[in-house]
């Protein structure tokens, strides 16, 4: 899938450099394909039929919701430090997702990681490894719901 | 719209302030890329989103940017955080629990 990668390295480069002067593309061009020739063995993007649904589902269910999660994380962390007395309760806990692939993963941590108090710290096979500023729960159940279902049902329905 | 720019350029260096306040306040490692993370994020988003508003032409170019900053933040802190740990940063005294102890020394002792 060398030429997915190659598409989306060449539009961000036209985005990014905002011409269409010849030797501006000619170097976007040698620089796309070096890029994609590098990163196809570890990434590719597949495109099919599904896409611009699921372009449309992450940039109208999955946006908003994360927007707002974020706004609420830096509020959070704003009253935490603010705060004289520094009200902290951090641990390090396990969480279980029921996502399976990759990217999905990939985005359930980055989206944990900006929302409120936690932050991912490593995906292994089906658990994450969480830190957690305030940690209000310890069994399984509940630690799954303050940290992951929200995100993990929107998630599902986008890459799955 | 200018005015609605430069105001959240003025939110977003409020929150790279809270930021800075954050690393030098919170006790460990963890909670201070906690505090890092979540200040610079909302605070590069509102500055860059703030001068896209200013100066429109540059509105396309933040946007990218901004989508760039969402998907490279909290990997690189992830990656901190983790590195941290397996390399034997201990967490403050206050921290509650531990459930990563374990996998962290399977990890060690695969490396050995």
């Amino acid at each position: 899938m060398f030429f997915s990668v190659f598409i989306v390295t060449f539009f961000t480069w036209l985005i990014l450099t905002n011409s269409l002067e010849p030797s501006e593309v000619v170097i976007g061009l040698i620089v796309s394909i070096v890029v994609s020739t590098t990163f196809t063995r570890y990434y590719s993007i597949k495109f099919d039929w599904k896409l611009p649904v699921r372009i449309l589902r992450f940039v109208f269910i999955y946006l908003p919701v994360f927007i707002w999660e974020m706004i609420k994380a830096n509020l959070d962390v704003a009253v935490r430090v603010l705060n004289p007395s520094l009200p902290l309760n951090p641990g390090f806990v396990k969480v279980k997702t029921s996502l399976k692939g990759k990217n999905s993963k990939l985005a359930l941590a980055n989206s944990i990681t900006l929302t409120p108090g936690t932050l991912t710290l490593d995906v292994k096979d089906e658990e994450l490894y969480i830190h957690w500023v305030d940690v209000k729960a310890t069994s399984e159940e509940q630690k799954q719901k303050h940290i992951t279902t929200k995100f993990e049902k929107i998630l599902k329905k986008i890459f799955e | 719209m200018s005015i609605i720019g430069y105001l959240l350029i003025i939110i977003g260096a409020f929150f790279y302030f809270l930021g800075g306040l954050g690393m030098f306040r919170m006790p460990d490692v963890y909670n201070r890329l906690q505090a890092g993370t979540k200040a610079t994020t909302l605070g590069s988003f509102s500055t860059l989103l703030g001068v896209g508003l200013v100066n429109p032409a540059f509105l396309g170019k933040a946007l990218l940017i901004i989508a760039f900053i969402a998907l490279t933040n909290p990997v690189g802190s992830s990656v901190l955080a983790r590195a941290a740990y397996l390399k034997g940063v201990k967490p403050t005294s206050k921290t509650v629990v531990d459930e990563y102890a374990d996998e962290a020394t399977k990890k060690a002792g695969e490396e050995q």
